[in-house]
């Protein structure tokens, strides 16, 4: 058993902790693009019904003093963003009918 | 019918009757001579947003822009005295790029006392001077207070940095903004600091992603899927129409609604909307901007229900007011006449809570979403108005500013035409 990435009470999310805790959002865009819909699925079911209280956990910390654990939960829930739309709206990973259309976002914030 | 009142006249385009209501041709979004003649016409004789104040946070800070469009790279800089200045980024003695990193083509930034050029170490003080010569006594009667950094004109506004690349700007960046951009001096841009910046090159003329910003006509259609409201049967029949329509001198404004999803229930929302309050439109819950009003340019018609004022700044530059605090910017750099690097920053108040900046994260991401079916379907229409087997285009009266934008850049050149016409004959 590999060290928890996430917090104790979101152990059950560790599983999806490897790809989609991810520190921006090209690699998250880059994941989505790439990984199946199954498996962007299954991390949304498992997820989205505990969002509000992943929000919720790490709102208790500074945004610029975050303990590692929660800054992970949070990049979790900028995932879950990212593959709500696959998953919500588009059925497919890409937006349909932007082809090789492109958008590369250089400055983000932190975290 | 119009669910929105328009002008006395009876549209937005006949209350402007310089536009005219005929078919428009795209020749300038195709033509390789009317690109090189925009070129000298509109980007070389205007005023260019490079960046914002906030960009250069201290004294000897620097970013550097490439404008491909005017056959230049510039520095721009804030001096010892806290002063802004912009520099064409080359080296007095043999020509070199001064400022860059690994990769002359591409943009850099950073902070320093002095530039040294890479090649013979020539240095300049932050405020153009040239501070030192490598073996200076091999050179020949050189005096260094001749070969400080060429200049160009440089000006803020609002925190927006201004380049004018003439010799002598015909007018100062005050005047060329006009009165309907000006009155939105005091919005407070300088407390909206976390920045989402985003760039892309578009296989399509720099006018093509103008216009497919600045007119909604398409935002049910093209957009349908994105939305389970947009895809409603009734909102796709009852279409688009903006609250209001402005034009300035060459400078253009719509101001419209927006979904406010803060009034919708659930079932017209994406799961992913309701759960962190915000989408396409932004944080559904506005941020604190202080407590004066906003000036008057914002919203300027007053119209109840405002959700967005869309300032087109000509020739290049996009402020997008928001009604939930918040704005971006868009920007269209041309690199030929069917090509151009579009860049855009959204802008928010910085977060105080992981809640605040996952909404933010969620308005971001939406941005995209939709930016991305805009830029791909760019590069459709200029491919096939490059066969040139349609001409002439109709455009309704929600397409005012697309209508607008051509005749001003058509002017624009008549104007540069005339002028060199009239220097050769003298």
């Amino acid at each position: 058993m590999s060290e928890a990435r996430l917090p104790g009470e979101f152990s059950e999310l560790e599983p999806f902790a490897a790809t989609w805790c991810l520190p921006t959002e090209r690699e998250r865009f880059a994941q989505r693009m790439t990984r199946p819909m199954e498996e962007m699925q299954a991390f949304y079911d498992a997820f989205f019904p505990r969002a509000e209280e992943a929000i919720q956990y790490c709102d208790k910390f500074e945004l610029d003093d975050m303990p590692d654990d929660a800054q992970r939960l949070l990049q979790l829930l900028y995932s879950l963003v990212m593959v709500s739309f696959p998953v919500e709206v588009w059925r497919q990973p890409h937006v349909p009918d932007s082809g090789a259309a492109y958008l590369d976002l250089l400055i983000e914030p932190i975290p | 019918m119009a669910r929105i009142e328009k002008p006395p006249e009876g549209s937005w385009t006949a209350h402007y009757p310089e536009l005219g209501t005929g078919p428009v041709s795209y020749e300038d979004s195709i033509s390789p001579e009317i690109h090189e003649l925009e070129r000298e016409a509109i980007f070389k004789r205007s005023w260019l947003n490079v960046g914002r104040v906030e960009q250069l946070p201290r004294k000897g800070s620097y970013f550097t822009k490439e404008l491909a469009v005017a056959n230049t790279s510039i520095v721009v800089v804030r001096g010892m005295d806290g002063e802004v200045r912009a520099f064409h980024n080359i080296c007095r003695h043999r020509g070199n790029k001064l400022v860059w990193t690994d990769f002359p083509g591409e943009e850099t930034s950073g902070s320093c006392r002095q530039f040294v050029c890479k090649y013979h170490g020539w240095k300049y003080e932050v405020d153009g001077a040239c501070s030192f010569v490598q073996q200076e006594s091999e050179f020949f009667d050189l005096d260094k207070s001749d070969y400080g950094l060429i200049p160009v004109h440089c000006d803020v506004w609002s925190g927006f940095i201004f380049v004018n690349l003439e010799d002598e700007p015909r007018q100062s960046l005050r005047d060329f903004l006009g009165p309907m951009t000006t009155a939105i001096e005091g919005y407070p841009f300088h407390l909206q600091t976390e920045r989402f910046s985003y760039r892309a090159v578009v296989h399509a003329n720099w006018k093509l992603f103008i216009d497919a910003f600045q007119e909604f006509y398409h935002a049910p259609v093209l957009h349908a899927r994105q939305s389970p409201v947009a895809a409603l049967p009734e909102v796709q029949a009852a279409g688009f129409e903006a609250l209001h329509y402005q034009l300035d001198g060459p400078h253009r404004l719509v101001t419209t609604t927006v979904g406010e999803g803060w009034r919708m229930p659930p079932e017209m929302l994406k799961p992913m909307e309701t759960v962190t309050r915000s989408g396409l439109f932004g944080p559904w819950d506005a941020p604190d901007l202080g407590p004066d009003p906003l000036p008057a340019g914002v919203n300027p018609a007053d119209r109840k229900h405002w959700g967005l004022d869309s300032f087109q700044v000509w020739p290049n530059f996009v402020i997008l007011i928001w009604e939930r605090g918040w704005y971006l910017t868009y920007h269209y750099w041309p690199t030929s006449h069917n090509a151009h690097v579009f860049e855009g920053n959204l802008y928010f108040v910085p977060p105080k809570t992981a809640r605040e900046r996952l909404a933010q994260e969620m308005a971001a991401v939406t941005f995209k979403e939709y930016a991305l079916q805009d830029g791909n379907t760019l590069e459709a229409t200029q491919t096939m108005l490059e066969s040139r087997v349609v001409t002439a285009f109709p455009l309704n009266d929600q397409e005012i500013l697309c209508r607008h934008l051509h005749k001003v850049a058509a002017d624009w050149v008549d104007d540069y035409t005339r002028e060199r016409v009239e220097v050769g004959a003298r």
